[in-house]
């Protein structure tokens, strides 16, 4: 549905994408994920016509953005990160003017206007002022007016910015509901955000690609040298720290035995080693044949936060500059001029 | 164009639901009638004077609707730049330039939607001067046809005001630096021909041509020359090409 291949973004001084390539199948929901200014907005204003790319090629539905615009524009919905709202209309007014502008014509125009206002929970306030509204009824607005004309492609900019936790997971599922008939784009930093609603996430940092991949392979790729959590009570006084990492040490495929925390009786550690199911069952084993209690034994997942950590800071200690003075300024170019 | 049609709608709703358009308005009629007032009352005063000197003059109530026209050109030097002030500047500041921008209509319809809508607006400021000349359409006979001419000449230099307007508003996100921006501009339109009113050297021909002044001179007398009518279109022409080059720009650098 979207296919995106080498495309870089130049600004006067720094370039706000390079060199990115990805691919959108259709029906997928696609998490955008990167820290601040690391080119997010620049990309999907890119893939929504907003700006023109400096090289590389992007297509929405098989249309070019620079040779065929208005075809692109007219299979996208787009949510720029502040909903672009003009404040001084009724809702439902707001909604018609987004649906003329975006090629409905009577008496597909009051079908569609009556779905979005339903879809989006929007009916309470239909007949008040737009800048009236709460931010979370501002942020559905928003959401109703990218898919009033029932777009192939939903990029959403930070569509749970600024909401409260219940607004933030009624946006989700709205999101989420919304993935069977659209292919979406959203970018965000809040990770479980991502873990939640996304099946694929792509990961930028500092306009280049890190990361595109399966929510699920990423986190099996990032434990891939696997560890086990396993935290250990005895009956008796105090565990003996040392006698017990000892003993962990001589299960067969364990490499290597990290003390992580104690008290009282309870003392946990993080073992690492191959991770499969038959060292797990040594070491329940072992443990249990010493006279142990085996509290708890879970393979450490690993949240798509560390991913992202990993990811996006193991540049950084390559690159001459911190990302402070690198990445910013990219952002603010990006929203200084127009938004 | 339909695209065109709804943005002008859009936007002339948006007038009239903030104070903009009545404070224009308002303000308008009330300058325009106190001009009316004042021209009315000196042509009486010189209309009795001259019957008292014996020497009775044939009455012609155009002369004071010209004098007031061209007062209300002069007028809407000051009132259209606050028309035209926030049409593009508001939708940058606002964000929904990308609305707009992300939409399947192109730029010409943006930039002719804007400007046809705050045309409509400029027309109904020119309306309340029709209420005041229409009164010495009952009460007198004025000739009618200078006087459609001279409202022909204030709507094509209202449209040239309002192009500009829209030009300058689409390079900034501040409405106010818009409107004053503007406001200079057409003032040094405006003002152009002063500079070379005792020169005649090609260049201050070209300047003198320039001016929006001369033009509307011969609107004000009740003369309709093409000349003049192509200017005014051609000036209008350029500034809002000038603005659609000046979205693009927007995009590419922004």
């Amino acid at each position: 549905m979207i296919t995106v291949s080498e495309l870089t973004k130049r600004y006067a001084r720094n370039t706000a994408v390079d060199h990115i390539s990805f691919a959108v199948k259709k029906g997928q929901i696609v998490g955008f994920l990167g820290p601040n200014g690391a080119g997010k907005t620049t990309t999907m204003r890119i893939l929504t016509c907003f700006l023109p790319p400096s090289s590389g090629a992007v297509t929405v539905a098989g249309f070019d953005v620079l040779e065929k615009p208005l075809e692109v524009k007219r299979r996208i919905g787009y949510l720029p990160e502040t909903p672009p709202l003009y404040l001084e209309m009724r809702t439902l007014e707001y909604l018609e003017f987004v649906g003329r502008i975006k090629g409905l014509r009577a008496p597909d125009l009051a079908q569609r206007v009556n779905y979005v206002v339903d879809r989006c929970n929007v009916a309470e306030v239909k007949e008040k002022v737009l800048g009236k509204l709460s931010k979370g009824y501002r942020q559905r607005v928003g959401l109703a007016q990218a898919i009033i004309h029932n777009p192939d492609v939903l990029i959403l900019d930070e569509p749970t910015a600024g909401l409260d936790p219940k607004q933030i997971n009624e946006t989700r599922d709205l999101i989420r509901s919304l993935a069977g008939d659209h292919t979406i784009i959203l970018s965000t930093h809040i990770l479980p955000e991502v873990e939640q609603t996304c099946e694929q996430v792509i990961i930028i940092n500092k306009g280049k690609l890190v990361a595109t991949d399966s929510v699920n392979n990423l986190q099996n790729r990032a434990s891939g040298a696997g560890s086990v959590l396993v935290e250990i009570a005895s009956h008796d006084g105090p565990l003996e720290r040392e006698l017990v990492m000892q003993r962990l040490q001589q299960v067969p495929g364990v490499s290597r035995v990290v003390f992580k925390e104690s008290r009282d009786n309870l003392a946990a550690f993080e073992v690492e080693g191959r991770s499969d199911r038959a060292m797990r069952a040594e070491l329940a084993r072992a443990i249990v044949a010493c006279g142990w209690d085996l509290n708890e034994l879970r393979g450490a997942s690993v949240s798509l936060e560390e991913i992202f950590l990993q990811l996006t800071s193991s540049d950084d200690q390559n690159s001459a500059f911190p990302r402070s003075t690198e990445g910013e300024p990219d952002q603010r170019s990006a929203d200084g001029e127009v938004s | 164009m339909r695209n065109a049609w709804i943005i002008c709608r859009k936007e002339l709703r948006g007038y009239f639901v903030s104070p903009i358009a009545y404070a224009v308005i308002a303000l308008f009629a009330l300058i325009f009638g106190f001009a009316f007032f004042s021209e009315l009352r000196a042509f009486m005063n010189y209309l009795f004077r001259s019957q008292m000197m014996g020497g009775a003059q044939p009455i012609n109530v155009n002369e004071p609707i010209r004098g007031m026209l061209s007062f209300a050109g002069t007028l809407s030097l000051f009132l259209v730049p606050l028309i035209a002030m926030r049409l593009v500047a508001e939708e940058k500041r606002s964000g929904t330039i990308e609305l707009l921008f992300t939409s399947p209509i192109s730029d010409t319809s943006i930039v002719v939607g804007k400007w046809l809508g705050a045309m409509f607006l400029y027309l109904a400021v020119l309306f309340m001067s029709a209420l005041n000349v229409t009164l010495l359409f009952a009460w007198g006979k004025p000739d009618w046809k200078p006087v459609l001419v001279a409202y022909l000449g204030l709507i094509l230099q209202g449209g040239c005001i309002l192009a500009i307007g829209t030009l300058v508003s689409s390079c900034t996100r501040n409405q106010i630096v818009a409107g004053g921006a503007a406001f200079f501009i057409s003032l040094g339109f405006y003002l152009l021909s002063w500079s070379t009113e005792f020169d005649s050297s090609t260049f201050s021909k070209v300047l003198n041509y320039l001016s929006l002044i001369p033009h509307m001179e011969n609107f004000g007398r009740g003369v309709l020359s093409l000349k003049d009518v192509v200017f005014y279109l051609s000036f209008i022409f350029f500034a809002l090409f000038l603005t659609l080059r000046q979205f693009e720009s927007v995009r590419w650098r922004s």
